[in-house]
């Protein structure tokens, strides 16, 4: 009951509650079985073949998973410096 | 032909050879043929929990390594005589056994049996994979603690990428009185955030020490909440429908009255 009249005046929010936050955003990364190394192979494969069409800023590229409970997207940001001319 | 299922956790210590015990002895009491399999090489335990571990001649390994017939390494229950235990080796490792001599020992065995209930050990290396092998469905007990949840959400990872059968869930130790202030995770919490099937709930209960104590299952002490808990779950496990139990009652009668006067009791 103590507790109970602690809580009302807002005292510390359930533990419980706290729990399944912490777990449900732990456990998102964990279902990620994307390693750095992974990362890494597709970010050079991706340079490769987009650098045959477009002249691209390497340094600045960011390539990562982004990943919600519902659903994972792949996001890149790749500057473009210049786009080649290709034989149509 | 009977089937392998697998009692597994990721995590140390939630209550797999305790279930495993529970269930196999359940299933006995209902008559089916029953073999337990202590996966747990040098760390044997469920011998303890059966009250048999004075009478271990042969064990797993010598028999995954062909050096005896199994059925000279099991041991008959006290309790039941179509209940059996295969022991685990105490003075050996996990290497000591490959899980391809697992899934022939497997196959073998549910020609004998009923139900061949396979006692993982912890973790998520090679005594894992072993204990897995030759299972076409698996149990995953957790408690309701964070880092038994997140092992048990690995193990569920691993399973799957193995294509067996979804697990089934057992939540054991669970504190209804907890529950309700908000301070242990709630089952349909747990769920959620696994998203597997629930088998059972098994509620916390002194009388577990005890019948441990005496290498007696809690499933067939009357009096045990666990030991109720168990029961269902081995009528869910041979295919009945059964309600949860009231897991309400676990403080005592006094603070049921206690609820239903509007007393709070929390």
């Amino acid at each position: 009951m103590l507790d109970l009249i602690a809580k009302v005046f807002g005292r510390e929010s359930p533990s419980a509650e706290i729990a399944k936050e912490r777990l449900r955003l732990v456990l998102v990364h964990d279902r990620s079985s994307v390693t750095p190394q992974f990362l890494e192979r597709l970010k050079e494969d991706l340079i490769r073949v987009i650098s045959e069409y477009m002249d691209i800023d390497t340094e600045t590229m960011d390539v990562r998973l982004s990943q919600t409970e519902q659903h994972a997207a792949l996001v890149a940001s790749i500057p473009v410096r210049r786009v080649k001319r290709v034989a149509p | 032909m009977g089937q392998v299922i697998v009692i597994t956790s990721g995590k140390g210590g939630v209550g797999k050879t305790t279930t495993t015990a529970n269930l196999g002895a359940g299933l006995a009491s209902h008559g089916h043929r029953v073999c337990l399999v202590d996966a747990d090489i040098g760390l044997r335990n469920l011998d303890l929990l059966l009250g048999l571990e004075n009478r271990i001649v042969y064990d797993l390994v010598d028999v995954a390594n062909g050096y005896c017939k199994y059925k000279k390494a099991l041991i008959k229950s006290k309790q039941f005589d179509n209940l059996f235990l295969l022991p685990a080796a105490q003075t050996k490792d996990k290497t000591a056994v490959r899980p391809d001599q697992m899934r022939d020992l497997c196959e073998e065995l549910k020609q004998e049996f009923d139900y061949v209930l396979v006692d993982s050990p912890a973790g998520i290396e090679q005594g894992f994979q072993n204990a897995v092998a030759g299972a076409e469905k698996a149990i995953i007990v957790t408690t309701p603690e964070m880092a038994a949840l997140r092992d048990a959400d690995r193990v569920v990872g691993l399973l799957e990428a193995m294509d067996k059968e979804r697990p089934m869930l057992i939540i054991n130790r669970y504190r209804p009185g907890m529950v309700r202030k908000g301070d242990m995770l709630a089952i349909d919490d747990m769920l959620e955030i696994l998203a597997i099937d629930l088998l059972g709930v098994v509620p916390e209960d002194e009388q577990i020490v005890v019948t441990t104590n005496r290498g007696e299952p809690a499933v067939l002490d009357k009096h045990s909440r666990a030991g109720e808990a168990y029961r269902n779950i081995t009528r869910r496990l041979m295919g009945e429908q059964v309600p949860l139990m009231n897991l309400d009652d676990d403080d005592g009668i006094l603070s049921r009255i206690k609820r239903v006067f509007g007393f709070g009791a929390r």
